[in-house]
This record gives structure tokens, sequence and C-alpha cells, in this order.
């Protein structure tokens, strides 16, 4: 073949492009090679395929398609986890001459990759599948606004989270941080496809995430139960109406963000450019105006998961409900007005900085009265410290701490000295892990027993738990230790020797998280295999509030026989503190969705455009678009989207979990 | 909060169930989260406004609208787009007396101003490219060709939309369904004529001004 | 529970903190020792919230777990106004200090201003002319020139103590962050643009110097060392310097420019006049338009469809070709003036470009100036043209 049909065929792609040159890379694809190869055989053994196919990645229901987004978080964990303790153990070894065992095209991947993969891939989709979960169940809807959309939007996600895997075998991944600044992302500095894969894979998984924001504020704001107003709604929700509005507000920014860092790459326009007029501050400013509400898309939903079991574990309405949700909106509101926060060091001039130190240090105040809230929760409560109220407590003195350094580092005089350095990166992950990350885990241990019907083992979970703690602040303490020490990050070595120590207790500390992750692991399994003895019947098992506990657990398909009626924010417990029954007779046949192989097929042709444009594969791509537009347009074609549940089934379903409730009595 | 609880308490029994299956009725959320998807993608083009605004003085010794832009030429364009959206109000009157026939009539004549825009703009931006002011010459002109682009991209889309419901009107007729999507695409349109309305004024009337 | 653990922890933390060098916190140069001096005050500023609330915490989590049944029990319990009214207004105060603190420090301490005092009761009148030193970030190394003394240095960088020093930094590709972590707060380096750090040093000493925004491959390397010498030393060592047979020019410093790592400390003995300028505004490369003299033509309207073709090739060495797929493959405008034009214009830019506003400060109790003193930064529209173009 002529070389310029190869060229043609497959674009830059080549036999180089293999990372074979990388023993740990080659090492790291024959292990995943080898499970994966495992995995898809044992679904190839029991006939799994079928089973999958119908029932859970066409499904249109959003309780598994919560569960799925869990899966592709936890997954995701392990990625992203995996990347950081070899960081911590290239930094503990790269001393006194010596170089460490990672190059630095290898290490600045890695820690690019790092914080991709933690926010978009391991943060939202835990964030985004617990929202799926609990939100329709908890305003007492049959699912969410626009159920096809949410399949499509979860396959987007996983779309974008198989594009930044394919780096690590296919290529390369970017090599310019977790935001990618111009110009070192342009085309003169970053010439390969590292950057490629970061654009094309934050462009799906964005598509899918602004389309599950759009669903979510649809379902809270339409489909709530009769009696539900906006002021009785559980807190959670209104967190997650709070974070959707954020992520609508927000993602369409990054989209467009990196849509002018593609042209710039691909058609050689001057955005982002040093010369013919582009200006790479642009970059920074448009970035951080996505990226400072991505925090809060993230923690808020946290705040609402805290909020509910700090109130269900303490036996007692949540303290100061309407300053809570005021709290949560003004927090909504000004994060939009602080992103210049993350670059006082630009040069702004002093009132421009003072004025984003000021908007930022007022943040503080309405989370500062939610502490104060969850404090007075507990205050004359009965306190029950099963797991998930464990993760509160260590939330809420961990992230008093990351609180503090934040408001530190939002003072701009002090952010010239602290900024980029290690006591930064010690401050942004004392607030996600100790913040998202323990909520995340709170959530879990609350909510699977409502997904599952049994609850999880306690004892793998506190060993999971005092790991997780001891080892974050290992982990942590030392890196503020470093950043007053002046050490700034993504260093790969380093020349003063008596920094070292710090870094071996990093390495400990990472090491201990590490153990913590895998005792969670172990927690599953050993609760799946003992989930006869954890199992509850039920479907309220720690004594819950609000209205997802009044469905059995797991829910049935249609969630709620009949919806149910809402006089008090504390819907569920407000009915059986009041008598209700349970109605067991005069059921209905339930309209619900049908499901759709549609969006799986989209979202694969997207990930085959991507490939298609990261490597030059031109007609891979056209044809990919194309096929793209054919699917969606005969999609519309489809107008027989739903099925009936007939009330037989329903009255069926029904009778079972009335014999399941006597048994348990 | 109590007194919320206190509320139904003098009833005998408060009703906890619904037990009629009211039912959300199909696509009722269908306008307000197509409301919001525009509202999204308003936010893209807020971007690319901003982005013309810092840099849409950047000609790097290039040339500036001035040199660049026809007026009569943009005015033109400007009153297809406005004509389409009058001629799609027609066909929702239409719609909205059941009238295949003449939606579909006005959905055509809807299309054609469409494409004629379009036409225009490809002739305009092909001119500029032909005498070398190109995307790539200046920051000014990357930021001019990507905000009108994609606003030109959008009415691309919105034809190749326009098309699908017209073939869907015509197999099914104008049942609930294909009046909804008309509805979806009726927004849309409007939303095009206003960003538009937009860079009609910020960058072709300001930009000779300057 | 977890605080029991946290004393355990701080205990060995607390000795080897002694034994550690906290340069952030002690550091040598009085703006430094500012910023340090506010970070403690701010941090004792929110300790008094965040003691009491993690106190509160675990008073509560201990005195109304399920198994005291002592303890009162209030499930209907969730309002009350006085509480509101506490848990609102005392973050909301602690806030108003910390904003107004914020706001004097970060106007008295803004890299921009030149320094009102080499160290605490010692006003600037004694100190002289500040010291001005051209920091440009290369691909991956520092250099700085003297135009002072018309020498140059890479990787290394000296001055003498408590005479202020006035850095004028650029970079010549992608964004870095100049920092001298004893000395002052960081400020970013970026291509086209100039930013500005005023400082002093007040104890002699060798510290380290780095940059603080990952930039590439070369990057851990990219640090220097920073003599801050007595007056005579630092005679001394611009004498030494000045023997350097090394020359920088134009042609060397393209030499220089390539990206290279872990680059050794190299001086030059001479310096080529105004190449900091030249770097700055991207024109090194003979032939190529100066950046400043391309937004004096922006700003009247462009070349008109004149310019539209006035483009070169860029030289090898200066950048990697581009790879766009489409369009362009030269991004480099051709420059209209001559070599001596443009250094004309240089030396004008510079007489204007200096600090003329050692104002007195401004504060709580202190003459007060207007509000809003907007500053970008020092794009070089600080040069200000009234010709149309270059020519």
């Amino acid at each position: 073949m002529s070389e310029n049909l190869i060229k043609m065929i497959f674009g830059r792609l080549t036999l180089e492009s293999l990372p074979l040159h990388e023993p740990i890379v080659v090492i790291t694809f024959a292990v995943v090679a080898v499970m994966g190869m495992a995995v898809l055989g044992a679904i190839t053994y029991f006939r799994l395929w079928g089973y999958l196919w119908r029932e859970w990645f066409t499904t249109v229901d959003h309780k598994r398609i919560g569960i799925m987004y869990m899966i592709l978080g936890i997954i995701m964990l392990l990625r992203g986890f995996a990347d950081a303790i070899m960081m911590r153990l290239q930094q503990a070894m790269a001393f006194n001459g010596s170089e460490g065992y990672l190059n630095a095209h290898h290490y600045d991947q890695i820690f690019t990759a790092h914080g991709v993969i933690m926010i978009f891939f391991v943060a939202m989709p835990l964030v985004t599948g617990l929202m799926n979960y609990v939100v329709p169940l908890q305003i007492g809807a049959r699912d969410v606004a626009f159920p096809f959309l949410n399949n499509f939007s979860f396959w987007m996600t996983v779309g974008g989270a198989i594009l930044v895997m394919m780096s690590l075998f296919v290529g390369e991944f970017a090599r310019t941080g977790w935001l990618a600044y111009p110009p070192l992302s342009g085309a003169d500095a970053s010439p390969g496809v590292g950057v490629d894969y970061y654009i094309w894979a934050l462009q799906v998984a964005g598509v899918g995430t602004t389309l599950s924001g759009i669903n979510l504020i649809c379902t809270i704001v339409k489909m709530r139960a009769p009696g539900m107003a906006m002021m009785k709604m559980p807190i959670f929700t209104w967190t997650s109406l709070c974070t959707n509005v954020l992520i609508v507000a927000t993602f369409p920014v990054l989209t467009a963000t990196l849509v002018l860092l593609s042209l710039d790459r691909y058609v050689g326009t001057n955005f982002f450019t040093n010369d013919l007029g582009g200006n790479p501050m642009m970059y920074v400013n448009l970035i951080w105006i996505w990226g400072h509400p991505e925090v809060y898309i993230l923690i808020l939903p946290a705040f609402g998961i805290f909020s509910e079991v700090a109130s269900t574990f303490s036996g007692k309405r949540l303290f100061g409900y309407t300053s809570m949700v005021y709290a949560t909106v003004v927090i909504t509101i000004l994060s939009y007005l602080v992103w210049l926060h993350h670059f006082f060091t630009m040069g702004s001039g002093a009132s421009v900085n003072s004025f984003f130190g000021i908007t930022t240090m007022i943040i503080s105040i309405p989370t500062g009265a939610k502490i104060f809230n969850w404090l007075f929760t507990m205050y004359k409560g009965r306190i029950r410290f099963e797991l998930p109220m464990m993760w509160t407590m260590a939330f809420m003195l961990t992230f008093t701490v990351g609180g503090m350094t934040g408001v530190l580092l939002a003072v701009p005089p002090a952010d010239f000295v602290l900024h980029n350095s290690l006591f930064l990166v010690a401050h942004f992950h004392n607030v996600i892990i100790g913040g998202v990350l323990y909520g995340l885990f709170a959530g879990i241990t609350f909510w699977w027993p409502k997904a599952f019907g049994f609850k999880l083992d306690p004892f793998w979970g506190k060993v999971s738990f005092w790991l997780w703690v001891v080892g974050f602040f290992f982990a942590f303490m030392p890196l503020y230790v470093l950043g007053l020490m002046g050490v700034t990050r993504r260093l790969r070595v380093f020349d003063d020797p008596s920094l070292q120590i710090w870094f071996w207790l990093a390495g400990f500390g990472a090491f201990l998280i590490f153990c913590g992750i895998g005792a969670m692991l172990v927690q599953f399994a050993v609760s799946i295999m003992r989930r006869e003895q954890l199992r509850d019947t039920t479907g309220d098992p720690w004594d819950g509030r609000t209205l997802e506990w009044a469905t059995s657990s797991p829910p049935p398909a249609y969630n709620f026989a009949f919806t149910p009626v809402v006089y008090d924010n504390d819907a569920w417990w407000d009915m059986k503190r009041r008598g209700h029954e349970r109605p067991m007779e005069g059921f209905k046949p339930i309209h619900m969705p049908k499901n759709t192989g549609v969006g799986v097929i989209i979202a694969g042709l997207s990930v085959a455009m991507s490939v298609g444009l990261i490597w030059y594969i031109w007609w891979l791509a056209a044809v990919c678009f194309v096929a793209i537009l054919v699917v969606a347009i005969s999609h519309t074609f489809n107008y027989d989207r739903d099925f009936r549940i007939e009330a037989d089934e329903v009255t069926r379903t029904e009778g079972a979990r009335t014999k399941l409730l006597a048994a348990g009595e | 909060m109590t007194a919320s609880i206190a509320a139904p308490a003098n009833e005998e029994k408060p009703v906890f169930y619904q037990r009629e299956e009211h039912g959300h009725a199909e696509g009722g959320s269908t306008m307000l989260g197509f409301w919001i998807y525009l509202m999204s993608d308003c936010l893209i083009f807020a971007v690319l406004f901003a982005t013309y605004g810092v840099l849409g003085a950047n000609y790097a010794a290039g040339p500036a609208p001035k040199d660049l832009f026809d007026l009569n030429l943009v005015a033109l364009n400007t009153a297809m787009l406005l004509f389409s959206s009058i001629t799609y109000g027609f066909a929702m009157l239409e719609m909205v007396k059941g009238n295949q026939r003449t939606t579909l009539m006005w959905l055509a004549v809807t299309g054609l101003f469409g494409l004629t825009f379009l036409g225009i703009e490809l002739y305009e931006f092909h001119h500029l490219i032909e005498i070398g002011a190109t995307p790539q010459r200046s920051a000014f002109l990357s930021a001019f060709f990507t905000l009108v682009g994609t606003h030109g991209l959008h009415v691309t889309f919105g034809i190749i939309w326009l098309v699908t419901l017209m073939v869907q009107v015509s197999r099914r007729g104008l049942i609930e369904a294909n009046k909804r999507r008309l509805m979806c695409l009726s927004m849309f349109w409007h939303f095009l004529d206003v960003i538009w309305i937009g860079v009609f004024t910020f960058v072709y009337l300001m930009g000779m001004l300057r | 529970m977890l605080t029991r653990l946290k004393y355990l922890l701080l205990l060995p933390l607390a000795l080897m903190l002694s034994g550690c060098n906290l340069v952030v916190l002690r550091p040598s140069g009085d703006v430094a020792s500012q910023q340090a001096n506010l970070i403690v005050i701010s941090t004792v500023l929110m300790l008094i919230i965040i003691v009491p609330v993690m106190f509160l915490t675990v008073f509560f989590a201990w005195r109304y777990r399920a198994g005291n049944k002592e303890a009162k029990y209030e499930p209907d319990w969730d309002h009350s106004t006085h509480l509101e009214l506490v848990i609102w207004s005392a973050p909301l105060l602690i806030i108003i200090c910390l904003g107004a603190l914020t706001w004097m420090w970060t106007h008295l301490l803004d890299p921009y201003r030149p320094l009102s005092r080499i160290a605490e009761g010692q006003p600037i009148e004694d100190a002289g002319d500040p010291l001005e030193v051209q920091v440009t970030a290369l691909d991956w190394k520092w250099l700085f020139i003297y135009p002072e003394y018309g020498i140059a240095s890479v990787n290394e960088l000296a001055a003498p103590v408590n005479r202020p020093i006035r850095f004028r930094i650029t970079s010549s590709s992608v964004m870095n962050s100049f920092y001298i972590p004893a000395l002052a707060g960081q400020i970013y380096a970026m291509p086209g643009m100039e930013t500005t750090l005023h400082g002093v040093i007040n104890k002699p000493g060798e510290y380290t110097g780095f940059s603080a925004n990952y930039s590439g491959d070369g990057f851990s390397g990219m640090h220097f060392a920073f003599h801050g010498l007595e007056t005579g030393d630092f005679d001394t060592w611009v004498a030494e310097t000045r023997a350097e047979t090394g020359a920088l020019d134009r042609i060397s410093y393209q030499e220089l420019a390539k990206p290279s790592e872990n680059v050794p400390v190299q001086k030059f003995g001479t310096v080529e006049n105004n190449l900091f300028r030249f770097i700055r505004d991207r024109c090194v490369e003979p032939g190529k338009m100066c950046m400043d003299e391309m937004m004096a033509i922006d700003r009247n309207g462009g070349l008109g469809l004149a310019g539209v073709n006035l483009l070169q090739q860029p030289m090898v060495g200066d950048a990697a070709v581009r790879t766009a797929l489409f369009g362009l493959k030269s991004n480099v405008v051709t420059g209209i003036c001559t070599i001596e034009e443009q250094e004309a214009v240089a030396d004008i830019g510079i007489a204007i470009g200096k600090p003329v506003n050692p104002d007195p400060l401004v504060g709580a109790g202190l003459a007060r100036r207007s509000f809003l003193p907007f500053r970008t930064p020092l794009l070089d529209a600080q040069l200000q043209f009234s010709r149309p173009s270059g020519s």
C-alpha cells in the first residue's frame, strides 16, 4: 500500500503510537486486558449479554441508570487513585539526584489524568448517580422527566471515560495539567494527540452532563408529588436542583471554551495563541467561569446528603430548613462571582483582586451557617452512630479545616505566596475528599439498602472509614507543611533532601487510603455474600424521613403504586407519625417508558467520531457524524415509546410486599 | 414548619395517597426542558460574544470590519432571517387551526428563507476567505467567523430538523406529539433570530462604527 | 474521637516543624514578611469561629449519643430565631473584619505598587533608586537582564540587600510564574505581556526561586539561586559578570531560547540594548512586527486589506511550526519598521514606562485615593504611541 493510502486510512495513528517502550503502561495493559477478557468471558459463559443489554444497557429506569453511574464512578476511582499513588511514589523517591521511576513524559500525563478523571469521571458520575437514583424517589415521581435522555446522558459520560482510558494504551494523554491552559495546550507546545484526547473526552462527557442537568431540573420542577411545594422539598432535592441549575449554566461555557481551543488546534485560528492577536488570558478566565461553579456542583449534593443523614440519624427535624435552603441558593449564585480567585497572580490589579477575594469570603458565610445548622440538628437529638453518621462527623471536622485554608487562599496577598503550592493542593483535596467524597460515601451507605434491599456490612465499613480518615490526614497535612516551605505543585524531582520525610509521610497516607479503598471493595463483596443476614424487608431500615423510604427496597419499576400526598418536608416521617395506611387494592395500570438502545448507539458513534478526530482519521469522523444524524433522526420517527404495567402485575408486586412486611413484624 | 403539620391535623384522616392515576401528561416537561436547553445554548453564544468583545479589535495589522463588511448584503441577509421567523409564525397559526396543508406550505417557505440566509452567509464567507481575510489571519477574524459560523451551523441544523418535521407531519398529521415538536422548533427558530439580531448589531453595525 | 487522634498527630508534627524551614512564614524580604503576617492574622481570625465549631461538633456528638438517655430529646425542635441570628452574624462579622483587611492589604501589597519602605521603620528615602531586573521565563530556564549594568545571567539572580528591586517579567512561549518565596509573592510570566513585581531582600543569603506554574517537560528543573548580597559583594558580583566574555544579543538569545532542561548558570558580560523589550513584544526575530507596533496599528483600525498578506514564515527555532491542519502555516506578521526605528521607539517606551507613583499609603486612617484604580497587566499599552503606525 502506498504511504498516502495508509495515512488516509489511519490518519496519524501508527504502530509507534502504542506506548510499547513504557514498561509500566505495557504491564498495566496486560493486566487490564487479562481482567477484561475474564469479565467478558464470564459474561459470555453465563449468557448474560442479552440480559445486560435488555435490562441494563438500554434501560430508561432512573434507578438502574443511577446504579450504572455509581459503578462507572467507582471503577474510575480505581484508575484515578492508581494515578495518585504513582505520583506519591515518584515524589517520595525523586531526591538526592534520583530521577524517580517516571520520566517527565509519563509523569506529566499522570497528574493531568488524575485531575481530569477524579473530577469528571469519579465525582461527577457518583454525584449524578446519587441524584438520579434518589431525587425521583424523594419527590414521589415515577421516573425522570426525559427517561430516554437519561440513558443517553449516561452513555455519553461512559464515552468520555472510554476515551480517557483509551489514551493510556493508544497514544498519550494531555501533559498540560487538568485545565489545559494555552499556550501550553496549543498546537505549538502540544502538537501530539494528548490534548485532543482531553478535549474530546470532555466534550463527549459534557454533552451527557448538560442533558442530565436539564433532565433533573425538569423532573424537580414539574414532577413533584401533590402537596410538595418548593419549601417542602427534601433538602437533598433542593441541593440537587441548585447543582443542576449550575450544571446547565456552566457546562455550556466549558463546551464553548474547548471548541475555541480545538479551533486553535485544528483550524489554526488565533483565540489563545501568542501571535496574531490571540490572548491566552481569555481562556484562563473562561475555563474558570466554568471551573469554579463546578466545585459547587460537586459539593452541594454532598451538603444535601449530610443534611439528610444528620437529621435521620439524630432522629430529629433538620434545624433551620429555611435558612439551609437560602444558604444553598446564595452559594449557587455567589459561585459565579468568584472565578478570578484562581489566578490573582495574573496581575489584575488590587481592586479587582480584592473584589474577587471578598466575594469568595462571603461564600463562607452561608457555608458556615450550614455547618451550624447541622450542629444544631444534632443538638437535642438521639444520635445513632451508624456509618453514614460517622462520615458526616468526619466531614464536619475535616471540612472546617479545608474551609479555613480556603478563605486564607482567598486573601490575595496570602495567595501570592501560597498559589500553586502544595498548600493549595492540600486545600482542595481537603474540601473535595473531606466534603464531596465523604458525602458520597455517606450517601452510598445510606441509600445502598434502598437500592439493593440489604444493608452494607458495618465492620468492613468501619475499617474503611478509619483507614480513609486517618489516611487522609497523613496524606495531606504534610502537603500543607510543604506548601509553607515554599514547595510548588507538579514537580517531578526535588533538590532539598529535608523535604523527603514529608513526602514519605504523604506516601504513607496514600497507602492507608489505598487500604481504605480495598476495605470498601471488601465491604461490598462481603455484604453481597451475606445479603440474607443483612436483608431489610421494611424498605425503611434507618427510620427515614423522606419519601424514598415509603416504598419497598429495591423499589418496583414504577416506584410508587399510588402517588403519595405530601404535607410536610419530612413527608414519610409525617406519614408514619400520623398513622398512614398503605393502600392494598384498587391498583390501576401504570404508564411507563420503553427501553431503547438508541442512547448506547449514539454514544458509541460519538466515541468513534472522537477517535477519528483525535487521530485525524477523517473518513471515520465523517461517517460517524452522518451516522449520528441518521440514528437521531430515525429515532424521532418512533412514536411508540411507552407501555402499560397492568393492574394485575401491580397488585401482585404490592401483594408480595405486603407479605414481606407482615413477615418482618 | 411545625405549623404546617398542624394544618391538616384537624381533618379526621389526611389523604396520604392519590388514588387516581393522575399521571404527568406525556411531554408535559418538554417545553420547559427545551427552554432550559435554549438558555444553555444561549450561554454558548454568550461566550462567543464575549470572546468577540475581547478579541474583536485585535486585527494583527490586518483588515478591520470597515474593510470587510458590506452592510447592504448583511441587511438583506437579516431580512431573510426575519421573514423566515414571520412565516414560521404563520405556520404555527395554521397549526393551531389544524390546517395541515397550509402549515406545511408555510414551513416550506420558512425553510427556503433559511436556505437563502445560509446561501448569502456562505457567499460572504467565501468572499472573505478569497481576499485573504481567513479565520487564521487575526484574532478578530477568528472570533468573527466562529460567532457567525456557529449561528449559521444552528440554522443548518434547524433546517434539517424542519425537513424532518415536515416529513413527520405529512405522514402522521398534526397529532399532539408533532404539535409539540413544531412548538420546540418554533422556539429554536425564533431564538436564532434573537441571536442574529445581537450579531447584526454587535458585530456588523458596531463594527462599521468603530 | 477524631480530635484525640489529631492531637496525637500534632505532637510529632510540632517536633518536625521546629526542624524544618517554613520559608513562607519566616521569609527574609519585607514584602514576604508582611504577607506572612497577614497569613497568621487571617488564620487567627478564622480560628475564632473554627475552634468553637469543632469543639461543639465533638461535644454534641458525645452529649446527644443515642446511648445517653439523660440528654434532652426534642425531635420537633427545628427553629430558633436567636440561634439563626447568631449563626449568620458570627461568620458575617468575621468576614467583615477579614474583608476590610483584605481590601487594605491587597492594595498595600499590590505587586505593581512601588515599595514605600524597605523594612519595618525604614522608609524608602534612604534606599535610592530601585534595581531593575528584567526577567524572562524561557523553556525551561530563567533569564535575568540588568539594564543598569548591561549584564545578564541565566538561572542565577543577585541583588543587594535593602535596595528595592523592580522586576519586569515576561515569558518567551508559555505561561510560568516567577516566585522567590523568601523575597515576595509570585506573579505570572506570560508571553507577549509584562507583569511587574516589587520586592526587597533584607538579609544576605542564598535563596531559591523557581517557576510556580507548570510549563512542560523541563518544569521541575526550572529553578535558580537568588543571592542576597551586601552592597560590596553585589558590586563584586556585577564586576565578575561584566568580565564574562559571553554577549547576549538577538542571535545568541534565539539560541538560548531553544528548549533545554536543567540548564547550568550562564553569565553574559554584555547585553544588546532593549533586548527585553523585543522579547516581550515578540520581535527578536528580525523582520517580525513588534506587538506594541501591531497594537498601535490596530488601535487605529488596522492596515486594511493591504495588511492581509503581511505575513512571513516563522524562523526555525523561534517556535515549532504550527501543526494546525488547515489554513496558514505562518503566524508571523512582517514588521514595517527597521530595527533602528524599533529601537528608537523602545527608548521612548522605557522612559514613559518608569514608575512615577511613590504615593503615600492608602488604608484605614490614612490618606485616601479615589477608589477603583484598575490596572491590567502591563500590556505594552503603557507605552503611549501617538503616531498612527510605527514608521
